[in-house]
């Protein structure tokens, strides 16, 4: 291809269109994806399994979308022009708008999909302005329009209301019938700006993502910005300064096709024979080590986690493995920590930092299924500021960090502006839940006759602790929520210790706000006594804050526990009960002499919701 | 030593907590089924010849459920296949209320039967009532009466406790009442909530009230100690006997010895395989009629597998593994093997280690499946 003339790669480039889709969860994103692979002959009918974009199973389980994936595909224009489109698929959760955010600037364009009966929510505005920060052209499209309960104008007036983007013109579909979607194609030449010539320039390109091939390595999603990249070419990362060359280099339709060299306007994969995954920086800049770029690409930035929590290993000899897989993910998932940290209650594990609680639990789940670890993961918490008698400050993200509470001056927390979109019905509950939630009142916009935006300033630990859930059930699941951490704050906590048979098990502390130790107290010692089961021995739980006993509560000595028929001489079944209560026992941890199941160390957050039931 | 298991599947009448291969007798081919089963067990004893065969054992179901005539074909059919006078233990579970005159008994001690297994399960009518059994307290005096009349003086009563309603007073009265018998066995067991039964679907609806975890140990607590003060003994688990008469049959199992199992859905085993039948009674008499063996499966056991079993299997027994003997038999050093589990199961007051033998304590009886899964090695 570069022996094409200066007035071909011009006109090469004038034909490419990188765009990614915005959409609410349930709007229709996968499935608008979909359609636009179909109709472009990226994928047959035959092998189209729905929702190809989400490649894993718990994505697909969940219905969100965690993994960012690019698709090249051609199109053929009503003008006889052929174009190539690139598809950014972005994650939909609160917990990824990092990742949302290194996609989005992939991109020239974005489809902002809303939908005609539920109209705009929390996370798709803030996305939107993501994007628009980004410099995309936004096009919208209003989906589901085949529904009886579709509000075409209505919606249209909302996408003018809320993001104060023009409307008028916005594609009407329905991904479900495919109505509306060749206009779609067409539009998104129309309306999106092809790639900025820069090809005569320095190569800079943009590692959006990457994953592990147990073949070839570390695999880079990158989208080249400027210049041109051919096999061989040695690479400088120019954040990390590590060097590489080029061994292959290519594109996913989805299928992946090797090709010679990528450039500008082109979003692809690049193998370069890295094999220590720590090297790769997720936002790093590629360029050529023989003639570099002045400076990396902006806009990128490390993502923080907001949510911790231990994971260890049920036997403490997996540990490595642990590492190792822990490794393996986090090439895939640049938002993911993890440090090694030693529990007295729990032997060796890693602290791990999260975008969110959902972030966590697609982690948990990959852990146990794609690696088959069993783990147990400590109760989640924020990352606190401890400011000490002496002066000193901790920076604390897990309980026991804290050795010494009479030495503890004062807390702060990170508090974060949550703005939450509902329909007005319901502002009772929002606010009920939020207050409860230690949550201050700032303002109520009313967005359109029925729908109201309430903001709030809380704590980011009340947020983790099963805030969203809790709105979704008490708003019939019509409750968006967006949140920012704004800052940290003083705040009245103290850290609550559980002990077990008087020993304190410093993987159960927790740090609660003053006014509701006494209730949590009592609620996480019922809620032990439910699930530790019953043992040799008397199990005596109490909740203590410092040395003073907030609530106790006992777990009674081992019932009977013996088969008692030969069933006929059937030996193989008795062996299977056996080897199955064998199995239940693998999946508790001893501590000291009291083996304890993986809910008990969840039970430390997320009793409200149960209380709740 | 060698045992046979002989599987009659039927009953008239279906009981709340049992999982056994059986189906409701009417309508069903029983004679054809007999005439099956006879077919099997010569040709299972041609394929595998086994010379020392001392104990036969007629299980279901219910075996005293079949007509006069379909018990004397039966019996005359064993009889012309086995020497009766080897037999040590001929035994054959019968339902109270199928004894209630002398002709079913009669038949049985004709055709060599010497030792009767019944199952009483409760002197509680109302607690037999719960349980779906048919029969009541007087019926099962009248037909230990009667056996005894008849002349058998080997009777085993089965008994049940942790049932639905039962109290520890009247689990107590149970118990002096099958003493009053001058019976020689007792089999006590607690109940089990199996899967496919009548408790298993109230359990899922709530409705089953069964005794506390502490009732439960209480009632078997009281049974294992009132029986010792009253001269028994305690050879098992769940079973226990007056003088010598412990079931030599149900001791196949447990000293991980082989057995022939003959009828739909019925076990044996024989050195390093587990064999198990068709457990659908027209798939059991179709691959008859064709001439083959109605087998379900063939389970290989791995070295493993047949240490494992060893263990949990003799330890059931008060005597316990006899450690010198089973690592002969076994060509592997169990104590070595084992050092770790024994060392902590000792430390744990669970099990005792005495002569090179292990056994459980009657703390480590109560909770005999934690003991036994210890020394599963996988």
């Amino acid at each position: 291809m570069s022996d094409l003339s200066q007035k071909q790669l011009k006109k090469r480039l004038a034909h490419i269109r990188n765009f990614s889709i915005i959409a609410h969860i349930d709007h229709g994103k996968s499935t608008i994806a979909d359609r636009i692979l179909e109709l472009t002959n990226t994928i047959s009918q035959r092998e189209m399994q729905n929702q190809v974009l989400d490649d894993m199973d718990i994505e697909r389980e969940r219905g969100i979308t965690i993994k960012l994936n690019a698709i090249e595909l051609n199109y053929k224009a009503k003008n006889g022009e052929s174009y190539v489109f690139h598809l950014i698929d972005t994650p939909g959760h609160v917990d990824f708008s990092y990742e949302v955010s290194r996609s989005l600037a992939a991109c020239e364009g974005a489809l902002l999909i809303v939908d005609a009966s539920q109209g705009v929510q929390a996370q798709t505005v803030s996305n939107v302005y993501l994007a628009i920060e980004n410099d995309l052209d936004i096009l919208p499209v209003i989906n589901k329009i085949d529904l009886p309960s579709a509000d075409v104008d209505g919606t249209k007036k909302e996408i003018e209301d809320i993001i104060g983007i023009d409307a008028s013109d916005a594609v009407l579909v329905s991904a479900k019938t495919g109505q509306g979607i060749p206009e779609l194609l067409e539009r998104i030449i129309t309306d999106i700006q092809p790639p900025k010539n820069l090809i005569d320039q320095p190569v800079r390109a943009l590692i959006f993502d990457s994953y592990y091939d147990s073949y070839k390595g570390v695999v880079l999603l990158i989208r080249i910005k400027s210049g041109i990249l051919k096999i061989g070419d040695s690479i400088t990362l120019m954040n990390s300064h590590k060097k590489y060359e080029i061994l292959e280099l290519g594109v996913n339709r989805p299928a992946i096709q090797n090709r010679d060299e990528l450039m500008t306007g082109d979003v692809g994969f690049v193998i370069a024979g890295i094999r220590d995954i720590s090297e790769i920086r997720v936002g790093d800049t590629i360029t050529l080590t023989s003639n570099p770029a002045a400076n990396p690409l902006k806009g990128y930035r490390e993502s923080n986690p907001m949510v911790y929590a231990g994971i260890y290993p049920i036997d403490n000899a997996k540990f490595s493995n642990l590492r190792e897989s822990l490794e393996k993910l986090k090439l895939n998932d640049a938002a993911l920590t993890f440090e090694p940290e030693t529990s007295q209650a729990l032997g060796f594990g890693f602290r791990c930092g999260f975008l969110g609680l959902l972030h966590m639990n697609v982690v948990q789940e990959r852990l146990e299924r794609e690696f088959g670890l069993e783990i147990i993961m400590t109760a989640p918490s924020v990352h606190y500021h401890v400011f000490l008698q002496d002066g000193t400050e901790l920076q604390v993200d897990n309980p026991s960090q804290i050795e010494d509470v009479s030495k503890v001056n004062r807390f702060e927390e990170p508090f974060v502006d949550a703005s939450i979109m509902v329909p007005s019905e319901y502002i009772g509950p929002v606010m009920e839940i939020s207050q409860n939630k230690r949550g201050e009142y700032q303002t109520m916009n009313y967005l359109d006759s029925n729908r109201v935006e309430l903001k709030y300033k809380m704590p980011l630990s009340e947020i983790i602790y099963n805030y969203f859930d809790e709105l979704k059930s008490r708003t019939k699941g019509y409750a968006s929520l967006d949140y920012e951490v704004t800052g940290y704050q003083e705040s009245d906590l103290v850290k609550m210790d559980i002990l077990l048979n008087g020993e304190p098990v410093d993987a159960l502390s927790s740090i609660v706000h003053r006014d509701v130790a006494n209730t949590r107290g009592k609620q996480i010692v019922e809620r032990l006594k439910t699930v530790i089961p019953r043992q040799q021995f008397e199990i005596a739980i109490q909740a203590a804050i410092g040395n003073k006993i907030l609530a106790r509560s006992t777990v009674k000595s081992y019932r009977k526990n013996v088969i008692a028929k030969c069933y006929g001489g059937d030996i193989t079944r008795k062996r299977k009960l056996l080897e199955k209560q064998k199995a239940g026992k693998k999946r508790m941890k001893a501590i000291g002499s009291v083996e304890v199941p993986q809910e008990a160390f969840m039970t430390i957050f997320g009793m409200d919701q149960e209380d709740n039931q | 030593m060698i045992g046979v298991y002989i599987h009659i599947p039927f009953c008239d009448h279906i009981c709340y907590y049992c999982d056994f291969p059986k189906v409701l007798k009417i309508g069903q081919p029983v004679d054809l089924y007999l005439k099956c089963l006879l077919k099997e067990i010569k040709k299972g004893l041609k394929i595998r010849c086994q010379k020392d065969i001392k104990s036969i054992y007629i299980g279901g179901g219910t075996p005293s459920a079949l007509s006069e005539g379909q018990l004397i074909y039966l019996l005359d059919g064993l009889n012309q296949i086995f020497d009766i006078s080897q037999i040590q233990d001929f035994t054959i579970e019968t339902n109270p209320n199928d004894l209630q005159n002398y002709d079913k008994l009669q038949i049985m001690y004709r055709y060599g039967i010497r030792r009767l297994s019944i199952g009483a399960q409760s002197f509680s009518n109302n607690t037999l009532k719960r349980i779906g059994r048919n029969h009541d307290c007087n019926s099962i005096i009248q037909a230990v009466h009667n056996a005894q009349k008849i002349g058998f003086k080997n009777i085993s009563l089965d008994l049940m406790f942790r049932l639905p309603g039962q109290s520890f007073e009247e689990f107590k009265e149970n118990i002096s009442q099958a003493l009053k018998l001058n019976v020689t066995h007792l089999s006590i067991y607690s109940l089990i909530l199996e899967q496919h039964t009548v408790f298993h679907n109230l359990l899922l609806e709530h409705r089953l009230v069964l005794p506390t975890p502490e009732n439960d140990r209480q009632m078997y607590s009281y049974a294992m100690k009132v029986l010792k003060q009253n001269g028994w003994h305690q050879y098992e688990i769940s079973n226990f006997c007056f003088a010598n008469h412990e079931s030599l049959h149900n001791k196949i199992y447990w000293h991980n010895d082989d057995y022939y199992g003959f009828g739909a859905g019925a076990h044996a085993h024989f050195g390093n395989v587990r064999i198990q039948n068709k457990q659908v009674i027209n798939d059991y008499i179709h691959d008859l009629e064709n001439d083959e063996m109605p087998i379900l499966k063939n389970h290989f056991l791995t070295l493993q597998e047949q240490i494992e079993e060893e263990m949990f299997l003799r330890l059931r027994l008060n005597q316990g593994v006899d450690l010198k003997k089973s690592s002969q038999k076994l060509r592997i050093d169990l104590l070595q093997l084992y050092q770790k589990q024994i060392k902590k199961l000792i430390a744990e007051g669970l099990i005792e280690y005495k002569n090179e033998r292990i056994f459980l304590t009657e703390n480590g009886r109560y909770i005999a499946n934690d003991v036994f899964s210890e020394f599963l090695l996988g």
